[in-house]
């Protein structure tokens, strides 16, 4: 098993009459992916490339069509309202891809969240692939804007902060024929919905994945706690690594998380902890997935 | 974003914190007008504060010469000669580095007694998604120190942003900074209106440091926010109008600024190799990797996932624009993204700027094949690399011999 989804998960996407959520519809559904609805206000009975029906709510969507999984490409003033949406709905798994979401918007749907079913990845995020068993992983289930085809199924779980720094890992282990279970990119917003740590548990208990690369980058304590569990529970060889190293304090590396503050938050505390926790540090990027095969 | 601490105040003042009277000027006879009015009233003491985003003013340093970014003052005549010396010089502190900061506008305000310095902040808990207040009896020093020697010195209250900052957490701070009798309930309101101020503002951070208790114009004791520091959201600016109005482009790196206008994420810094990448958890891999080797990295910048020809132009006139870059690093990985669109972009880039600097491009992803093709049949010497690991270690090769 993969964790989070599968290929035969059914995901719906909100946002999906956006150009941004169209063209990546387009993509997953090209991969293979069982995308099952579309949620515009206003558009609902439309069809999405004459293929995907659209409704004008997530619940009615949900109920129409069986899909469990949310992936959410809606304009970032109106993205914490469209979580929302999806938690009300009863979905399993909400995958918030939106840039740009105002840190109280996202201070407030976190606690309006709390004790709900449903899981959120992001927001700012790459989101998440289950990859197939066909040509180029084609098969799989695509939830995001990950490139579909530099994947390949196996047994290892990736999860980061960060998108192309993801793609990056999952490109090298493919080049070395070793798949992935699953990939998830938790986001680079100061508060997303879920953490290094709760992937990292999950991963753990998952019978197909035998090794964990873990990205981590400046700013806020995420990687030191995932450290600090794994020390003491992980069964499961993790290497990583933690970009930011050369960034200056008090400045925002591009995302809005990546910043080092007050001396917190910093590549050197963060790299301190990956290796007294027994986490293989890569040396630099381009060494991820070698230093976890190393471990195997 | 950040502003400035006249800014900041007229902000604390608008959710009912109490900041020292006073106005900002941009003139050596408005200071005065400003302070003369502030004596009238019966203030004794005025104090003339340069405006600029940089902590450490009253220990700088004019580069004129003058000492001090903060001046006390006890006659209208000498707010005039201080704002003089101040307004159109440049201040260096230890935070602005040698470059220091222009002084074009002057906060003049009243300057009560204290009797007590204390601090307080809002800002986001991480850990917990909430946000906190924090506050210490250790007030107008550096809290970061007080945090690292005598972290019992600093008291958190987590707030809970459905309801916001109760009153009896505003009293139960206040208490604990040692206020007491009337000075609790007025410690516990200003406290709540920091909170609303961080909160409603979408502030990113809110610090009064020092918060003090002063002696009043009727003799007994009052609190004031006495400096104060915001920063903002950037992303929950659109919805802040008059706050987009207090943007001191002056204040901002002026490359940061043009990037921004192609939607580039530039940040300078202060080595010789350039990077261009897309994404920004790579780009800061590209700069550690660049160091990695024995290089040092000119700059952040993040093109983002969609990069057009226009913005590698652009990407690449701001990246010449820093005299020190010796040689350029790009990392692409474009996994939507055509690779072929990039390389295209990098050639009219490299032809339009003339470029003479070592430029060493590594590509991967989508169409990679079309996209090395470009660049080898460009004419032009674009050295390439197989990995990141091989384009960093090339690039810093070739500017190690330039």
């Amino acid at each position: 098993m993969s964790i989070l989804i599968t290929p035969q998960t059914k995901i719906l996407v909100q946002g999906i009459t956006g150009s941004f959520g169209a063209r990546h519809t387009q993509l997953s559904l090209a991969y293979g992916t069982q995308v099952v609805a579309g949620v515009t206000p206003g558009k609902g009975g439309q069809r999405f490339e004459n293929q995907v029906p659209i409704f004008d709510t997530v619940a009615e969507a949900a109920r129409q069509t069986g899909a469990t999984v949310s992936a959410i490409f809606v304009p970032p003033p109106f993205a914490g309202d469209a979580i929302l949406e999806a938690v009300d709905a009863g979905l399993e798994l909400a995958v918030c891809i939106t840039e740009g979401i105002p840190v109280n918007d996202m201070v407030k749907v976190k606690q309006a969240m709390q004790g709900k079913k449903t899981r959120l990845i992001g927001p700012n995020c790459p989101g998440v692939v289950t990859p197939g068993t066909g040509k180029d992983s084609h098969g799989g289930c695509r939830i995001g804007i990950a490139p579909g085809y530099i994947h390949k199924k196996g047994n290892i779980g990736v999860v980061s902060r960060s998108g192309t720094l993801t793609y990056e890992a999952v490109w090298q282990l493919t080049c070395r024929g070793v798949g992935q279970s699953t990939c998830i990119g938790i986001g680079g917003d100061p508060v997303n919905g879920t953490s290094h740590l709760d992937v990292i548990k999950m991963f753990n208990d998952d019978p197909e994945t035998k090794g964990i690369i873990m990205i981590g980058e400046i700013g806020g304590s995420a990687e030191e706690e995932a450290a600090e569990w794994i020390k003491q529970n992980c069964r499961k060889p993790v290497a990583g690594f933690i970009a930011g190293a050369t960034a200056p304090p008090g400045r925002r590396m591009g995302h809005a998380g990546a910043i080092v503050s007050g001396g917190k938050g910093t590549a050197a505390a963060k790299i301190q902890a990956f290796k007294e926790a027994g986490i293989g540090v890569a040396p630099t990027p381009s060494e991820m997935a070698d230093t976890l095969l190393r471990m195997m | 974003m950040n502003i400035h601490e006249y800014q900041a105040k007229q902000l604390l003042a608008q959710y009912g914190v109490a900041v020292p009277p006073g106005d900002v000027c941009s003139t050596p006879e408005e200071a005065q007008a400003i302070a003369e009015k502030l004596f009238a009233k019966g203030e004794k003491l005025v104090v003339v504060k340069s405006q600029i985003h940089a902590g450490g003013r009253g220990k700088g340093t004019f580069k004129s010469g003058f000492q001090g970014g903060v001046k006390l003052c006890k006659t209208a005549a000498d707010v005039h000669e201080k704002a003089k010396a101040m307004l159109g010089q440049v201040l260096v502190t230890k935070q602005t580095g040698p470059e220091g900061r222009l002084v074009s506008k002057l906060l003049v305000a009243a300057a009560p007694v204290i009797r007590k310095e204390l601090y307080l902040a809002v800002l986001l808990d991480r850990a917990t998604s909430r946000p906190l207040m924090m506050v210490s009896t250790e007030g107008g020093v550096d809290i970061e120190e007080v945090a690292a020697k005598t972290p019992e010195k600093i008291i958190k209250e987590s707030i809970d942003p459905a309801v916001g900052m109760m009153p009896y957490q505003g009293r139960k701070l206040a208490v604990a900074l040692g206020l007491q009798g009337d000075l609790i309930a007025q410690g516990a309101k200003l406290l709540q209106g920091v909170y609303k101020t961080w909160w409603e503002c979408d502030a990113a951070m809110v610090e009064i440091n020092p918060l003090c208790i002063i002696d009043g114009p009727d003799g007994k004791p009052g609190i004031l926010a006495v400096d104060a520091k915001i920063g903002l959201d950037d992303n929950a600016l659109y919805r802040h109008k008059n706050i987009q109005e207090m943007r001191d482009l002056a204040e901002e790196a002026p490359l940061e600024i043009e990037a921004s206008k192609f939607n580039l994420n530039y940040i300078k810094l202060d080595g010789n190799i350039a990077c261009l990448v897309n994404g920004a958890g790579l780009a800061m891999a590209t700069m550690d990797i660049i160091q990695h080797f024995g290089g040092s990295p000119a700059n952040f910048l993040d093109v983002g996932g969609g990069a057009s020809k226009e913005q590698v132009t652009a990407a690449f006139k701001i990246i010449l624009s820093d005299p020190h870059v010796k040689g350029i690093l790009v990392n692409i990985f474009g996994g939507i993204m055509d690779c072929n669109v990039i390389a295209t972009g990098i050639v009219a880039a490299v032809r339009e700027t003339g470029l003479k600097l070592p430029l060493v491009v590594r590509l991967e992803g989508n169409n990679v094949q079309a996209g090395k093709k470009t660049l080898s049949e460009s004419g032009l010497t674009i050295t390439s690399g197989d990995s990141m690991s091989d384009a960093a270690q090339k690039v810093v090769k070739a500017v190690g011999k330039s």
